[in-house]
């Protein structure tokens, strides 16, 4: 039987609809690798996972467990939690790391709770001290800094994604099925599923350098277009407000805000966005943050490096115009 | 059919949040405490669709500190029949895993065929202790959900899942999460505010659900360390002459973003 390291840091990697592994994995992988020796996880239904093993050790796995629970695209959570519980009996991790997506949380919620294990949620960064793993924290948008580790044991951290940017070196593939005891925990039915399609060749919003994002001043959904022309110039990925989302423009997932996604790029666009502090908590680690907003005491000005009191309608086009001119 | 709505009390997200940095505790005091969104819209749900179920009775289970009591009692005045409160000193700055072990305590005691969660609360932001629960109690979980449809013996939705949309079910008992897409918690009226205070409140220790606060057994994640980001402050504003367009464009080349 194999044997894994002392220092063994198990990373649950998730797998998209159609086999692939989810943009998470190299991120985890990368946390796990300055930590301890990354070892994967794998749970897809059966001969769903293609090449899960090599893409893994790409990533920087040195061992790659593959499991093929009964249900795994049938049932929620339970299936991965009954297949990550196997893996962690074998392999005696000094931590488990999980994406901080929906289906991570639900996964690390249950599996800490089954295994009575300290949990940490939507850490940034991990690294380790004398007496284990930590986990390192961005809380109240970004406001406070907040470090965790368990009282002992080992933790379940879920990661946020696009948080990190380490990348593991890649190691020769070596994978080994799992076989997995099914717990008998009941589980919630999955009656269908339809794949959303990725119709957008923008950047993916989580992780991207570049975000511009729209808020309520865009008025209507055609009249949104104009923060995808601005995107597209600067190529950067789309996001918008609460409100935006709420009137139906764009769909829940470009949701920046305390209740959306929290993003840290390089540059923040935002057009017609009040600034409130819940869009604030998601979005003011930017590195640089640009504002435009026809009410001069929008919040957002608070925080903006450059703010263009102004109407949007005129300030973008113009703003486009002058960027393709000078790229050509 | 007992629906179990868990609610929280949080600091007002209007106002400005902060950290006690020797504590890593939430300031109370610093900002208004209100409910929590979320919750609120969980609770929505539940009185919506209890006028088409049988005997259906909404308790709403909190964990929070005794002065919540007043915040709470706005959940009995939106319509809610039943509260029970979980108030103990020695569990501020409970762990997810003692707070979801609590919790499940609670519903077990007050008997459940339905909880409703919402999937992240604005102070915690975790996003886990519905799956937590539902672990602990042994029961399906159907999270993140964008409708809902409840019957005598079967609850159903559709999920915003990673990938796509999904459409789930589960038998009950069950412990599901909804997410912010429901509308918003309707507001009590004057009718509502009289009848609550006639209303059901049980106010329960840490050791009336036979749960050690302090025992030394469960791994509990603590925190080590708590630091102040220093806050962001504004750059150039400018007013919009007719060029601010080419002002800004001129701006990010020089700052090499675009
Ligand atoms: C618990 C909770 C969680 C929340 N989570 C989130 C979240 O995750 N993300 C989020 O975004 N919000 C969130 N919100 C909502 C938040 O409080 C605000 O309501 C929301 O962010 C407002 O969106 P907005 O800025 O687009 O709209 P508004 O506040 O209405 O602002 C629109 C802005 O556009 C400007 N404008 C209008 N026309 C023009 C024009 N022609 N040119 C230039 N400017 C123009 C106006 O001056 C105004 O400032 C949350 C709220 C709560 C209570
Ligand atoms: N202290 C608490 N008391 C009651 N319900 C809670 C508590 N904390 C969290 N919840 C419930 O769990 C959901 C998710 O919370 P969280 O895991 O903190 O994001 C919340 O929306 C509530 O429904």
């Amino acid at each position: 039987m194999t044997t894994f390291p002392e220092d063994s840091i198990l990373v649950l990697l998730e797998t998209t609809p159609s086999g692939g592994l989810a943009k998470s994995a190299a991120g985890l992988l990368g946390a796990a690798s300055q930590v301890g020796t990354p070892i994967a996880l794998v749970v897809s239904a059966s001969g769903a996972a293609s090449n899960a093993t090599q893409n893994a050790a790409a990533l920087g796995a040195k061992q790659v467990l593959t499991a093929e629970p009964e249900g795994a695209d049938a049932r929620l959570a339970v299936p991965t939690v009954d297949a990550l519980a196997a893996a962690a009996d074998l392999v005696r991790p000094d931590a488990v790391l999980i994406s901080n997506s929906i289906d991570g949380r639900d996964v690390a919620g249950r599996f800490a709770a089954r295994t009575r294990s300290a949990l940490a949620i939507d850490a940034v960064g991990v690294s380790r001290d004398e007496e284990g793993i930590v986990a390192h924290h961005s809380v109240y948008g970004g406001a406070y800094n907040v470090d965790c580790a368990p009282t002992f044991g080992a933790p379940v951290i879920t990661v946020r994604e696009g948080s990190i940017d380490v990348r593991a070196e890649a190691a020769s593939p070596e994978g080994a099925p799992l076989d997995v005891p099914p717990s008998g925990a009941p589980a919630a039915s999955i009656e269908s599923f339809e794949e959303q399609a990725v119709v957008s060749t923008r950047p993916e919003l989580r992780g991207a350098a570049k975000v511009v994002a729209g808020g309520r001043g865009l008025t209507s959904q055609e009249q949104f277009a104009l923060v995808d022309q601005l995107a597209d110039v600067l190529g950067a990925a789309v996001g918008a407000s609460r409100a935006a989302v709420d009137a139906g423009w764009v769909p829940n997932s470009y949701q920046v805000g305390q209740t959306g996604i929290s993003v840290s790029p390089q540059l923040y666009v935002a057009l017609g966005v009040s600034g409130a502090i819940q869009h604030r908590a998601g979005m003011q680690t930017a590195k640089t943050i640009v504002a435009i907003n026809k009410d001069p005491d929008a919040p957002i000005f608070e925080i903006a490096d450059f703010g263009v009191v102004g109407d949007l309608f005129d300030v973008v086009p113009q703003l486009i115009a002058s960027l393709s001119a000078r790229k050509e | 059919m007992r629906i179990i709505v868990l609610m929280k009390e949080v600091p007002d997200t209007y106002g400005e949040r902060k950290l006690n940095l020797e504590t890593g505790l939430a300031e109370r005091g610093a900002s208004e405490a209100v409910l929590d969104e979320i919750g609120e819209r969980a609770l929505e749900l539940a009185l919506t669709q209890a006028a088409s179920l049988e005997d259906a009775e909404i308790t709403v289970v909190s964990m929070a500190p005794e002065t919540a009591t007043a915040t709470l009692r706005k959940a009995l005045a939106m319509g809610a029949d039943k509260l029970v409160h979980i108030a103990d000193e020695n569990l501020v700055g409970a762990d997810l895993g003692l707070t979801a072990e609590v919790l499940a305590a609670a519903i077990r005691r007050t008997g459940f065929d339905l909880v409703i969660a919402g999937n992240l609360s604005t102070d915690g932001y975790g996003g886990v202790l519905p799956a937590m629960i539902a672990e602990l109690l042994g029961v399906p979980y159907a999270s993140a959900l964008t409708t809902v449809d409840i019957s005598a013996d079967r609850v159903s939705g559709t999920r915003e899942a990673d990938g796509g949309v999904m459409t789930v079910a589960a038998p009950l008992p069950a412990v599901i999460s909804i997410t912010e897409r429901f509308p918003a918690g309707r507001f009590p009226n004057f009718k509502g505010i009289m009848a609550a205070k006639k209303k059901p409140v049980e106010t329960l220790t840490a050791a009336d659900l036979e749960i050690d606060p302090e025992g030394l057994e469960t791994p509990r994640s603590i925190m080590l360390a708590v630091s102040e980001r220093p806050a962001r402050s504004a750059g150039t504003k400018i007013v919009d002459e007719g060029d601010a367009g080419e002002k800004l464009a001129e701006f990010l080349i020089q700052n090499r973003l675009a």
